[in-house]
């Protein structure tokens, strides 16, 4: 078991350095150019070159990537073309704010996923059943804004109960917070409750059609037993991953919904930069969503070696 | 051809009007709900021009005006007709996300079925390209590129065809992995067929279902990918309506409780739900009859 998740680590840190060379040559090798990208209908050949020679344009790609990447593992992301700051600061509490409200909506979306796919697994083909997979289906299919709008024309203004605009700041306590990123959680909730409750259904159902069950069942081994000591083990596994997955597109997701939500989180800030066309900006935050997303996914593999019996437990 | 009785199977192969009336007979509601949905879609891409009540330019109404016999769904932010801009904006909508399709398509399908046909260093090389580029959230690699590139329409189709191909590519090798290894493509290649030939008469053919399912979902993809770049500001560019530059443009309407941004959210939603229903429909028959012949064995 050990060697399988030191490859995963391997294949994770491997995975790690593609992709940052894929966002690194995203914006170097592409037609369009960086400088005239930032000037825009001002530029004229002295001025581009101008910015190229402040920007280090002149020097090879491979040595700018080396040196993109020691400093962004040193914590030093560069230095904003619009406000000409350096970006660390700026990242650090956005990136906060944004894991906070993946963090909230995690909190609630996973409990109630993982139970809802449960008792629809149990009550499979009633009523319930089928109106839960329809209505799934449907939140699969909507965009995320739909969802956000919803929310906000009926719990925020027609009752009036949470507010619409999400602008945390400092001086709030943490009950102003929590209300305030509310309706932001609750969309982001949506959005993923559906898929993970789908597939938590699918997992329990083909663990409890395996024949173990069946003997466990004409044996005459309570219901509840069966499920949460015989099946439960073996659909774990499963089940972690859908979650692991699920909160990689958790903060993918969050993108969207802290536009919507006007929440200043890292998605919005690197949806600023890119109409600004703020290249150095939309890099570090780029390999920052990615980089989770990478390691997430390779969250979600070790945690199912681990929660794999017949991998802990090997002949 | 899953439910001809095993008798007459032997002898006359199901006419293709056979088989879309029996395609339709068993669809259930909700399949029937997603086929209308598509097709009143289509129905207004083809004549916006003709059923709009008022053209793309006119200004008949006030800013955010309520919902009234002459503006059935009130004005815009500017005091246009909103169900005017809607019937545009599906034009240009849907069509850039059905281009955006074909194109992701036909990279992917030439891509996966030469992987697997070919083999060897070009199969390896395709494949881990592939990898690497579904290990990037298709959202976070579109923003990066269309920093650099910018919001051209012809940009906006690229970026998303190149990323929703990854997926069909991994689609179609699966799929042609498993027809290569058929006796029927053996004989071709013996026969001294050349690889377009294999490609075309004889893989093809044999994967129309499964790709066709799988066009309906990464439309629907396209669709909402290009729907939400315009909503983040970063996909189409107004003056031109589409309905997720005008989710944007309405959106601030909201807190006043108008309703605005909501009648293009819902078209786009509508849009995405119809095609969804109808793709778990194809989906479930196919897996139907792929049980029901192996229970026929």
């Amino acid at each position: 078991m050990l060697t399988l998740i030191g490859r995963r680590l391997a294949l994770g840190i491997l995975t790690l350095l593609v992709v940052s060379v894929i966002i690194f040559a995203g914006t170097e090798i592409l037609p369009g150019d960086v400088a005239t990208a930032i000037l825009g209908q001002s530029a004229t050949p002295e001025n581009t070159a101008a910015i190229r020679e402040q920007l280090g344009l002149n020097r090879p790609p491979y040595e700018r990537y080396f040196e993109w990447l020691v400093g962004f593992v040193q914590g030093d992301l560069g230095t904003s073309l619009g406000n000409r700051r350096p970006i660390a600061p700026q990242v650090g509490f956005r990136f906060e704010n944004t894991m906070l409200l993946a963090a909230m909506a995690a909190c609630i979306a996973v409990p109630l996923s993982i139970g809802l796919g449960l008792i629809s697994a149990i009550k499979q083909g009633t009523i319930f059943d089928r109106a839960i997979s329809v209505t799934s289906l449907m939140a699969i299919s909507v965009p995320e804004f739909f969802i956000g709008y919803l929310l906000i024309m009926f719990i925020s203004v027609k009752l009036g109960w949470l507010p619409s605009l999400s602008n945390v700041n400092d001086r709030m306590d943490f009950g102003e917070r929590i209300t305030v990123m509310a309706l932001p959680a609750i969309t982001l909730t949506l959005v993923t409750l559906a898929h993970m409750m789908r597939m938590t259904r699918a997992a329990v159902i083909s663990v409890m059609n395996s024949p173990y069950i069946e003997m466990a069942e004409l044996k005459g081994v309570r219901y509840w037993r069966i499920v949460i000591q015989h099946a439960l083990p073996n659909v774990l596994s499963p089940i972690i991953t859908v979650v692991v997955l699920n909160l990689a597109y958790l903060v993918v997701g969050v993108v969207v919904v802290e536009v919507v939500f006007t929440y200043p989180g890292m998605g919005q800030f690197m949806v600023d930069s890119v109409s600004k066309r703020d290249v150095p900006v939309v890099q570090a935050t780029g390999l920052i969503f990615a980089m989770t997303y990478v390691l997430l996914n390779m969250m979600a593999d070790i945690s199912s070696i681990l929660a794999n019996p017949r991998l802990r437990h090997p002949k | 051809m899953t439910t001809v009785n095993s008798e007459t199977a032997r002898y006359i192969k199901p006419s293709k009007l056979l088989m879309v009336r029996r395609f339709l007979a068993e669809m259930p509601i909700t399949a029937w709900i997603g086929l209308i949905v598509i097709f009143i879609n289509l129905f207004v891409v083809l004549t916006a021009q003709w059923i709009a009540p008022y053209s793309e330019t006119e200004f008949p109404t006030e800013v955010w005006a309520p919902p009234s016999a002459e503006n059935w769904l009130g004005g815009d932010q500017l005091g246009r007709d909103m169900l005017t801009r809607i019937l545009y904006g599906a034009q240009t909508t849907i069509t850039i996300a059905f281009i955006a399709t074909l194109l992701s398509f036909t990279m992917g399908i030439i891509a996966g079925f030469t992987a697997a046909v070919v083999g060897g260093f070009i199969d390896t090389l395709l494949s881990r390209i592939v990898d690497a580029l579904m290990a990037i959230p298709t959202l976070i690699l579109a923003l990066v590129v269309i920093s650099v590139l910018g919001t051209e329409i012809y940009v906006l189709i690229g970026v998303i065809a190149v990323l929703d191909s990854t997926r069909v590519f991994r689609l179609s090798r699966a799929i042609a992995m498993d027809v290569a290894v058929m006796e029927y493509v053996e004989a071709a290649r013996l026969r001294g067929e050349r690889l377009w030939w294999i490609m075309t008469r004889e893989v093809l053919p044999n994967t129309v279902m499964p790709l066709i399912a799988e066009f309906g979902l990464r439309f629907a993809f396209a669709f909402l990918f290009i729907a939400s770049l315009s909503f983040l500001g970063l996909g189409i560019q107004p003056p031109l309506a589409d309905w997720g530059g005008m989710v944007r443009e309405n959106a601030s309407a909201i807190i006043y409780g108008i309703a605005a941004p909501l009648y293009p959210a819902a078209a786009i939603a509508a849009l995405a739900v119809g095609v969804n229903l109808l793709v778990d429909y194809i989906l479930a028959r196919q897996n139907r009859s792929v049980a029901a012949a192996f229970d026929g064995v």
